[in-house]
């Protein structure tokens, strides 16, 4: 048998693709907080809970109205996008002119409410979601048997990073996004709607959160906290990848998920701590983050 | 000279006015910085704010733009009043600001620079036309807006401006920290763009490049209006206006 550092050769790779797929989750979760926090300059602590209800309106969509997943990939984000719009244009949009550290209690006091409030209406316990058959079964790759549905969500988070990367990048669209981020008072000036902009990218980052969620229902179950644990994760990689950086939160998303792979099966008992160990060393050798432009 | 008299000035075309700033006060928190603001601008006119810094005429045009949010008076542009509207809405009646700093996009290329702002009215420059007014910016097309030097940048600033159709343009210190070369080059500008009939209203510390290019200068202390000169009065009232500029 193969094996590396004395780790059998299988088991390597097994792990780098299981890191992988959960850098997909890493990834769609830290770019929706990074787009957020460019333009808004908060960080979004509501996160977490935006993330969850896209998972619960899964699993709603195909309790209460019978939608199965590929309805709740598109209606999902849809609706997450919206309750986000709804909470930009009512509360967070009050407190821009105010310190920060307001929004970001706002967030995440609204985050708290949010949570609350599904763990009342559906209880705390996990709830069931099955793959698509479509995507039920398991691929041979000759060193480890792929779950078809966890290939799918590690291909569609590449895709949609991707896609999130280039409409901010290459469309009109992604030119108003950046240049509102550097000067918005000056793309007010030029007559562009800046409200309205920052309501879609709000809308726009938690429907990215609401896509993850869903995305997520049939690999770990539906619970009110589900989003709870990841988002102290992803926070950590916004941190290393440069708050506000789209680049950074990708590429820091897939890496530290493969990271955090590897490091469970060279020294498994730092696997839970070495993103925040990364952290630290980041923040000390470059504090606006490996990707993040200097105050 | 009175306020009254300032504004009535000139009187053949008091009727005409593009834009009319009446008792125009604006307060940046308990600064009132402000204090009674009052002139008028005529169609094709080239206008100089003039006087010391912290008179007040930045804050005359962010005023105008609608940038400052805590103003009152009245500021009438092509008769319709602007002071209760949002800056979007100023911009998108047609009227157009380049600041001082030039606020060149830097994650923007120059192209993303020069087609950010929207079109507002018909009769904008097209890209071409820009491009005859400032041959630099056509070869530094793909380049991030602030790898352009001060002078490109301020190109930049205010050939993007010039797509949008807007007719009434508000220059901020257009030849801060340029090259004498540039300055004249931003000069010559400004003189092409008054032959084409565009108005504008220019804040500028270097009185030699704006007394070759204004009608009219107008003279701004504390806050107020203290005086108008108009560009054919200039040589008769140098040395007043040395003393109000304090060179």
């Amino acid at each position: 048998m193969v094996t590396i550092l004395g780790v059998p050769l299988q088991a390597l790779l097994g792990q780098l693709l299981v890191g992988a797929i959960n850098g997909g989750f890493y990834a769609l979760l830290s770019l929706g907080i990074a787009i957020i926090f460019g333009m808004l300059h908060i960080i979004n602590f509501a996160h977490g809970a935006l993330y969850m209800m896209g998972a619960f309106m899964a699993w709603i969509l195909l309790n209460y109205f019978g939608l199965n997943f590929w309805f709740a990939l598109v209606i999902a984000p849809i609706v997450v996008g919206l309750v986000g719009i709804v909470l930009e244009r009512t509360l967070l949009s009050r407190l821009y002119n105010q310190d920060h550290l307001y929004n970001l209690l706002l967030t995440f006091g609204l985050g708290l409410i949010i949570v609350g409030l599904f763990r009342i209406g559906f209880g705390g316990s996990g709830k069931p979601y099955s793959p698509p058959e479509a995507l039920m079964g398991a691929l041979n790759l000759g060193f480890m048997f792929l779950p078809v549905y966890r290939g799918f969500v590690l291909a569609v988070a590449l895709v949609s990073c991707l896609v999130v990367w280039l409409v901010i990048e290459r469309t009109r669209l992604g030119a108003y996004l950046r240049a509102a981020t550097e000067n918005a008072e000056i793309v007010e000036a030029f007559g562009i709607n800046v409200p309205l902009l920052i309501a879609l990218t709000y809308g726009g980052g938690v429907a990215l959160a609401g896509f993850a969620g869903v995305l997520a229902a049939p690999i770990y179950s539906v619970y009110p906290n589900m989003g709870h644990d990841l988002m102290i994760i992803v926070f950590a990689l916004v941190v290393i990848g440069g708050l506000g950086s789209i680049f950074g939160a990708i590429v820091t998303g897939f890496s530290l998920g493969i990271i955090e792979g590897l490091t469970k099966v060279f020294y498994p008992e730092a696997s839970t701590t070495v993103v925040f160990v990364l952290m630290a060393v980041v923040l000390l050798v470059k504090p606006a983050g490996l990707f993040g432009k200097e105050a | 000279m009175t306020e009254a008299q300032a504004t009535a000035c000139p009187p053949s075309k008091a009727d005409e006015a593009l834009l009319k700033v009446a008792n125009l006060e604006a307060w940046y928190g308990e600064s009132h910085v402000l204090q009674g603001i009052s002139f008028d601008v005529f169609p094709g006119e080239v206008v100089t704010l003039l006087g010391r810094n912290g008179a007040g005429r930045t804050t005359t045009l962010r005023s105008i733009m609608g940038l400052v949010a805590s103003r009152t008076g009245s500021i009438l542009y092509d008769g319709s009043e602007t002071i209760t509207r949002s800056a979007r809405a100023i911009a998108r009646s047609g009227i157009a600001l380049v600041p001082e700093e030039r606020a060149v996009f830097a994650t923007l290329s120059v192209r993303e620079n020069l087609l950010l702002p929207p079109v507002v009215k018909e009769g904008g420059m097209s890209l071409e036309e820009i491009f005859g007014l400032f041959p630099n910016l056509r070869e530094r097309l793909d380049s991030p807006g602030t790898k352009l030097s001060g002078g490109e940048q301020q190109m930049l600033a205010i050939g993007r401006i010039l797509r949008t159709g807007a007719r009434l343009i508000l220059l901020d210190e257009p030849t801060e920290g340029l090259a004498p070369v540039i300055v004249q080059q931003i000069g010559r500008t400004v003189a092409a763009l008054k032959r084409q009939g565009y108005t504008i209203v220019l804040v500028e510390q270097n009185f030699r490049f704006a007394s070759t290019l204004a009608d009219r200068h107008i003279v701004i202390e504390q806050g107020r209006v203290v005086d108008q000169i108009a560009a054919d009065e200039v040589a008769s009232n140098e040395a007043k206006l040395h003393d109000y500029l304090g060179v």
